[in-house]
């Protein structure tokens, strides 16, 4: 489970790829230039992968995890 | 014009007064002035973390960088979440090994850490110059809205005066409690005035967000797309990693982690903080909509977008609250940010030089003097200074993620970099920072025949690579020589 820690590095690519594969202003998404609104979606998305993350992580769940 | 004054004077009379207040309440020792005794539960540490999200540079600079600039103020939106997820994995390791240690400072981190006082030194010195440009642009920001709000009567210089005189009577009369309290009424104003005119003003020009973009488009074609050269696609990811990387090596971030009770509140922070900056697309929408509005503003003058189209826009009251709350994003950030400094400063560099013991009460007592020459260096480059408030901050960026790749070793179960690739990588990326901001280049200019994806890249990226291959290549020859040297040692 320890693997679930590596979902961390999708915010990364997923901020990326939209800005590389379509540097564009269309089509809009809600409401927004396709860039700004991708962004919007992926600060949204990151939130709600850190919350997975935060829910299944065996490292904060375990006990003695503030310990040295 | 008098009431917009007016307005912005009582509200900076009411942060002093907060300040004073919570003083009373708490003995001022080295911990409890630097690190809030370290008895900070999840919601004070949440909006100190929170507080430095929301400075001068969102308000005033993120709308103008997105006025001035466009698409550009993307990076802006991207880097506070990516960099949020990194928390979560650091900092509660950093929190740990500091209340072990009982480290007060992020100096001490890296001297503890690498077994190197001189590193500790090194270190402090680079948060302290990189922490320059951060407090300058708070006043910068200050000068912006004292000027504006009193119509242009009160010029640019006596402006930025009184707002650093503010911001320096606020810290030397109160300490990280009073940050951590006039925080509170900070957040809750920002979010109060940014979601309105974020909303207001697209629909009171153009009838709405998406009306708004189109005739920006159609108006200004290629504003809302990255460039092909410049601050192209490969500017955007280079400064966003940059920025997201160096984020929590900003001596006042990085001390805030040390405020907090336990390791928890980092983590959750971490789930809530992203969703909590979406606040700052409000204020890219004012930035943008200034643009059709209000346009001719160019280079630094860009820092007035946001108050320049509400002046245009409402009566003098309403310009009085913006103001105020400009004052209060700059005052809160400004206060942290000076007394890391005048900390640092004290206890990290001059009382390591003078070697020998110094006394907590005298460390304070330094740092106390310090804060005033503090305020009065950054007050002369806001004075002298003519850039735009968000190249203000990349610059800072550009010094303090320089201390990125050491602290990533660090925290390794076996770290790899030694004490003296730790030096090595620190010096090679700050000198490159340096030489290529003094001398105007760019790996573009040096390198011509290198594609446009590489020219493009942030030139604080282009020193961390280079601050990496010396941090290996020193640590290796280190590493190597002294094993034999430890092998002896065993015999």
């Amino acid at each position: 489970m320890q693997h679930i820690r590596w979902l961390a590095v999708v915010p990364f690519i997923g901020m990326f790829i939209g800005p590389v594969l379509h540097n564009s202003a269309t089509p809009f998404i809600l409401g927004m230039p396709f860039i700004l609104g991708w962004l919007v979606v992926w600060v949204l998305l990151t939130s709600a992968i850190m919350a997975v993350i935060y829910g299944l992580d065996p490292v904060r769940l375990a006990p003695e995890e503030d310990a040295p | 014009m008098i009431i917009a004054l007016v307005l912005i004077a009582l509200t900076t009379i009411l942060a002093l007064v907060l300040g004073i207040v919570a003083r009373k309440r708490h003995q001022m020792n080295l911990e409890q002035w630097t690190v809030g005794g370290r008895r900070f539960g999840p919601g004070l540490v949440f909006l100190l973390l929170a507080g430095e999200i929301y400075t001068t540079f969102t308000f005033l600079g993120a709308s103008g960088f997105a006025y001035g600039l466009g698409a550009p103020a993307y990076y802006i939106l991207s880097y506070f979440p990516l960099a949020y997820v990194i928390s979560y994995f650091i900092l509660p390791k950093v929190w740990s090994y500091a209340r072990q240690h009982g480290l007060v400072s992020q100096p001490d981190f890296f001297a503890h850490k690498f077994d190197s006082p001189a590193l500790g030194v090194l270190v402090a010195l680079v948060g302290v110059v990189s922490l320059v440009p951060y407090l300058v642009l708070q006043f910068t920001g200050l000068g912006v809205i004292v000027q504006t709000a009193s119509y242009g009567a009160v010029p640019k210089t006596v402006s930025i005066i009184i707002g650093a005189a503010v911001v320096t009577l606020y810290v030397i009369i109160s300490g990280i409690r009073g940050s951590a309290w006039t925080a509170v009424v900070k957040d809750i104003s920002i979010i109060g005035v940014a979601a309105f005119l974020g909303l207001y003003l697209p629909i009171h020009y153009f009838g709405g967000m998406s009306k708004m973009f189109e005739a920006l488009n159609t108006a200004k074609p290629g504003f809302l797309v990255f460039a092909a050269h410049g601050q192209s696609v490969s500017w955007f990811v280079s400064t966003t990693l940059l920025t997201a990387l160096g984020f929590f090596m900003w001596p006042h971030t990085f001390g805030s982690i040390f405020t907090a009770r336990n390791a928890a509140v980092f983590r959750k922070n971490a789930v809530v903080l992203p969703l909590y900056q979406l606040l700052l697309l409000f204020v890219l929408l004012v930035g943008f909509t200034a643009t059709l509005v209000v346009p001719g503003l160019k280079g630094a003058a860009t820092n007035m977008a946001l108050l320049k189209i509400t002046v245009a826009s409402f009566p003098s009251w309403m310009v009085g609250i913006v103001g105020a709350v400009g004052v209060l994003t700059a005052l809160v950030p400004g206060s942290l940010i000076m007394m890391s400094s005048a900390t640092v400063l004290s206890r990290n560099i001059i009382a390591a030089l003078r070697g020998g013991e110094q006394s907590n009460e005298d460390t304070v007592r330094l740092a106390k003097f310090l804060v005033p020459v503090v305020a009065i260096i950054s007050c002369y480059f806001a004075i002298a200074g003519s850039s735009t408030i968000v190249a203000m901050l990349l610059m800072g960026y550009s010094f303090v993620t320089q201390l990125f790749p050491i602290f990533i070793c660090s925290l390794m179960r076996r770290n790899p970099a030694t004490k003296e690739g730790a030096f090595a990588g620190i010096l090679v990326g700050v000198a490159t920072v340096v030489y290529f901001t003094l001398a105007h280049q760019s790996i573009g200019k040096l390198m011509p025949g290198l594609p446009d994806v590489i020219k493009d890249i942030n030139v604080g990226f282009v020193a961390l690579v280079a601050n990496v291959a010396a941090m290996a290549v020193v640590s290796a020859v280190t590493a190597g020589r002294r094993l034999p040297l430890a092998k002896q040692g065993a015999d």
